[in-house]
């Protein structure tokens, strides 16, 4: 049978499913004031934000502001085995290098593919140029402690680090995912990059299935291990955490990223004032009524722990 | 914002109703064809402290045109105008003026084919002709030859304009002084004809085929056979004059002589309008001292007029992209770079648009991966990535030209830092998402172009909002209303076609 284009536009609609247009129009644009982005848009500033709050970031190891400190790359690196470069105003996950070993003066990849000196230092210079940034402004990069995965993901990504994704809406965690990273999204988590995208129950910390592409899968394309009924270490920690994202930064509708260190645990990585929408499909669920659930039964000044509870027990699965 | 834009549509189309239905501006875009709006602009410095004098023909019973309406546009300066042996001249001058000048001769012609004979029959006064001796040596012996090879005036002058065409004769060269422009060609064959006692002169002029700016002048020969003037063409020698070629001046070129000026420049243009329709709307706001049209942009020069066709078609290749953006939800380089490029289509025409967009960012593809290679930083690599393109670009026209295909020789004003920051960003995209991404990027950006490019090329758009401007007031309420879109993109019918189940 021929679906027709409102037919089906009608049934997302059903679901709930937030389109761009509405994330823009109706979410950010009235709850995100324009002149908080620069906080989040700049990850040192968040760096700064959060460890301010207490809460835990990757240590930042160096910055790399102007194209004559390149030169110093090589004394800031002295002694680092692993670390990783990011374009301090970048987005979705584009120019970020991690570097996982060093030998003979070439740098390798979580993939195995090694770097000279000189290409490290034209991707830093890439970087300052604003090739990776928001808009295309010059930038800077920042060279930061490399995250090590937490033994409960080790079996279900592929060379690299899983990031946990929340939404906040308002303070109130609506919609959490983890990205797996996959030989194909070259050990990065993002979704557009090849990466599996699985939905987190909000209530209990359980993974659901998965996405990757268009697909819907239950196991990692790569290793193979199942990546469902998989609990996420220190849920109820890692949802405050985000919560409070919602404080530090005032952004009504925020996208946080943390992350699991095997040694120092619950990590920020950045917060994002226009969080995409994939995170919708990795969870088979529209964002729309949660939305609509915080807005009318929301309390304006609840605490952390309030706003807490109450997402776990409006959104978990059923 | 409803309310806006209610007044927006409102505005717009109750002043559009007015003029339509009311003063009867034409809304078709082919009523009345084929009136034309000719101009000349003269330009120059003056010089301080001279008086400046500027002779200038304008056109006298062109044949085949009937002239409508003139106006000399020139402030400050003394005007007269003189006719003599056909050919009308204008003198504008003044005692003193500074700086940069401009003046203008606009003028309505329209085809009016029972005229041609009105260029005067009576035989004309043969004008003596001004050769060296060693000139007058070779004509006279030409005269002769040329004389036993012909019949009469008309293949006389075949045959004359023939010869001058052999390049290699020594006698011809003296004659032409090595310059083998057809206007140099019509002004020695006239003088030849002279010297036979056949009446001839070069004219000058334009074709008015296609709208334009900066309309190269022509020349051709006239010769007069004892009952009329015969038009012929310098080169070929092919008699009748075309049917849109519009004769300015005889004998000499339209620029006669001045005084006091320096940096003296001469540029014709001309536009296709419908004036007739338009005159008696004209006529109709005038009587009920309505200032609708006193106002309109047919008050502008030409030129400006041209610009204005092309600018006021911008807002609805916006409009296109508002809702190829947002409503189908396409993915395309840059917010506007497709209207850029719609633009540079309308030099080249769709398809070797198309073609030629493809191919330029194909091989700049080429060259901008083996710069990677180099390690450039960003704003170097750009610019040589830029400089790539122009040079393709310029060996892309030199290679159509000389396989005689016209379509590269108008790629001039292509889009070269669009074309750049296309290839750049299209290679990013190739590296970080992968080549698919990439191309459905470019091909998103290319449907938008082409869509954009059909909209404003439209003949009966481009006549719409020019004629009635007020329309855009509607298609800005259309763009303000998307704004307030907040449905499904079509694409994300798709992408979220799991969660529809």
């Amino acid at each position: 049978m021929i679906t027709f284009p409102w037919q089906r536009a009608r049934a997302l609609r059903a679901h709930g499913v937030l389109g761009m247009n509405q994330r823009n129009g109706d979410f950010i644009a009235r709850v995100n004031p324009r002149r908080l982005y620069p906080l989040v848009d700049d990850k040192v500033r968040t760096k700064t934000l959060a460890q301010a709050a207490g809460i835990q970031v990757p240590e930042l190891y160096g910055l790399i502001a102007i194209q004559h400190q390149v030169l110093d790359l090589p004394k800031l690196l002295e002694g680092r085995e692993d670390f990783v470069v990011k374009p301090v105003n970048g987005s979705g996950g584009n120019g970020v290098l991690v570097i996982v070993g060093r030998r003979k003066g070439r740098y390798r990849k979580a993939s195995g593919a090694q770097l000279t000196e000189d290409e490290l230092e034209h991707h830093v210079s890439n970087t300052l140029s604003g090739l990776y940034s928001l808009g295309g402004q010059p930038d800077a990069a920042m060279i930061e402690y490399r995250v090590k995965v937490d033994p409960v993901f080790e079996p279900i990504s592929h060379q690299g680090v899983p990031d946990l994704r929340t939404v906040v809406y308002k303070g109130y965690p609506v919609l959490a995912m983890v990205r797996l990273p996959t030989a194909l999204s070259d050990g990065k988590a993002n979704l557009h990059q090849g990466a599996i995208g699985a939905g987190i129950d909000i209530a209990t910390g359980l993974t659901g299935r998965g996405v990757w592409r268009n697909e819907v899968i239950d196991e990692h394309i790569d290793t193979g291990n199942p990546i469902t009924g998989v609990q996420v270490p220190q849920w109820e920690t890692l949802l405050e955490l985000a919560a409070r994202c919602y404080d530090i930064s005032g952004l009504g509708y925020l996208g946080v990223d943390f992350v699991l260190d095997r040694d120092f645990g619950p990590m920020m990585l950045e917060m994002n004032a226009r969080p995409g929408l994939n995170i919708q499909i990795a969870n088979q669920t529209g964002l729309l009524p949660r939305l609509a659930t915080v807005d009318a039964h929301g309390r304006q000044g609840a605490s952390v722990a309030e706003r807490v509870a109450f997402a776990q027990e409006r959104f978990g699965r059923a | 914002m409803l309310i806006l834009c209610l007044l927006l549509v409102t505005a717009g189309g109750s002043l559009f109703l007015y003029k339509w239905l009311d003063l009867g501006v034409p809304i078709k875009a082919d009523n009345a064809i084929g009136a034309w709006t000719v101009e000349a602009r003269i330009r120059f410095s003056a010089q301080s402290g001279k008086p400046v004098k500027v002779r200038f023909a304008v056109p006298l019973r062109p044949p085949g045109f009937a002239l409508l309406d003139e106006t000399f546009v020139s402030s400050g300066y003394g005007l007269s105008t003189a006719v003599q042996d056909g050919d009308r001249e204008a003198l504008w001058a003044i005692r003193r003026a500074r700086g940069e000048q401009e003046l203008y001769y606009q003028a309505v012609v329209y085809p009016a084919r029972d005229t041609a004979q009105s260029t005067g029959s009576r035989p004309p006064s043969v004008e003596p002709p001004q050769f060296s001796d060693a000139q007058a040596a070779v004509v006279a012996s030409l005269v002769e030859q040329i004389r036993a090879h012909s019949a009469d005036i008309a293949t006389f002058a075949v045959e004359t304009l023939q010869r001058l065409g052999a390049r290699d004769n020594s006698d011809i060269n003296l004659l032409l002084t090595g310059d083998d422009s057809p206007q140099r060609r019509a002004e020695v064959a006239a003088g030849i004809l002279a010297t036979a006692n056949i009446a001839a002169r070069p004219v000058y002029g334009f074709q008015l085929q296609k709208e334009g700016r900066r309309l190269p002048l022509l020349t051709r020969l006239e010769v007069h056979n004892g009952e009329r003037w015969l038009s012929l063409d310098p080169l070929s020698g092919a008699q009748g004059q075309p049917d849109d070629f519009l004769v300015w001046s005889r004998g000499k070129p339209p620029l006669r002589d001045s005084d006091g000026v320096r940096h003296l420049r001469l540029e014709f243009s001309a536009a296709e309008n419908t004036y007739e329709a338009l005159a008696a709307a004209r006529q109709r706001a005038a009587e009920r001292g309505s200032l609708a049209l006193q106002f309109s942009l047919l008050s502008l020069p030409v030129q400006m007029q041209m610009v204005y066709r092309v600018v006021l078609t911008m807002p609805l290749g916006a409009l296109i992209i508002v809702l190829l953006r947002n409503v189908v939800g396409i993915k395309a380089f840059g917010t506007f770079a497709p209207i850029l490029i719609a633009l540079a289509f309308r030099e080249t025409r769709l398809l070797n648009g198309i073609l030629l967009f493809t191919g330029i960012v194909a091989l700049g593809l080429g060259a901008r991966f083996y710069m990677e290679r180099l390690k450039l930083l960003l704003v170097p690599r750009l610019a040589s990535v830029l400089t790539v393109v122009v040079l393709m670009m310029a060996m892309l026209s030199v290679l159509t030209y000389q396989l005689g295909i016209g379509a590269g020789l108008s790629v001039a004003l292509f889009p070269m830092v669009i074309l750049t920051m296309t290839i750049e960003r299209m290679s990013i995209g190739w590296e970080e998402a992968g080549p698919r991404e990439a191309l459905q990027q470019a091909g998103g950006s290319l449907l938008a172009a082409s869509l954009a490019y059909l909209v404003m090329t439209e003949r009966q758009v481009q006549h719409l909002v020019f004629m009635f401007p007020e329309l855009l007031l509607i298609v800005l309420a259309i763009t303000l209303a998307m704004g307030r879109y907040t449905g499904y993109r079509l694409t994300e019918l798709r992408r979220f076609k799991a969660l529809a189940g």
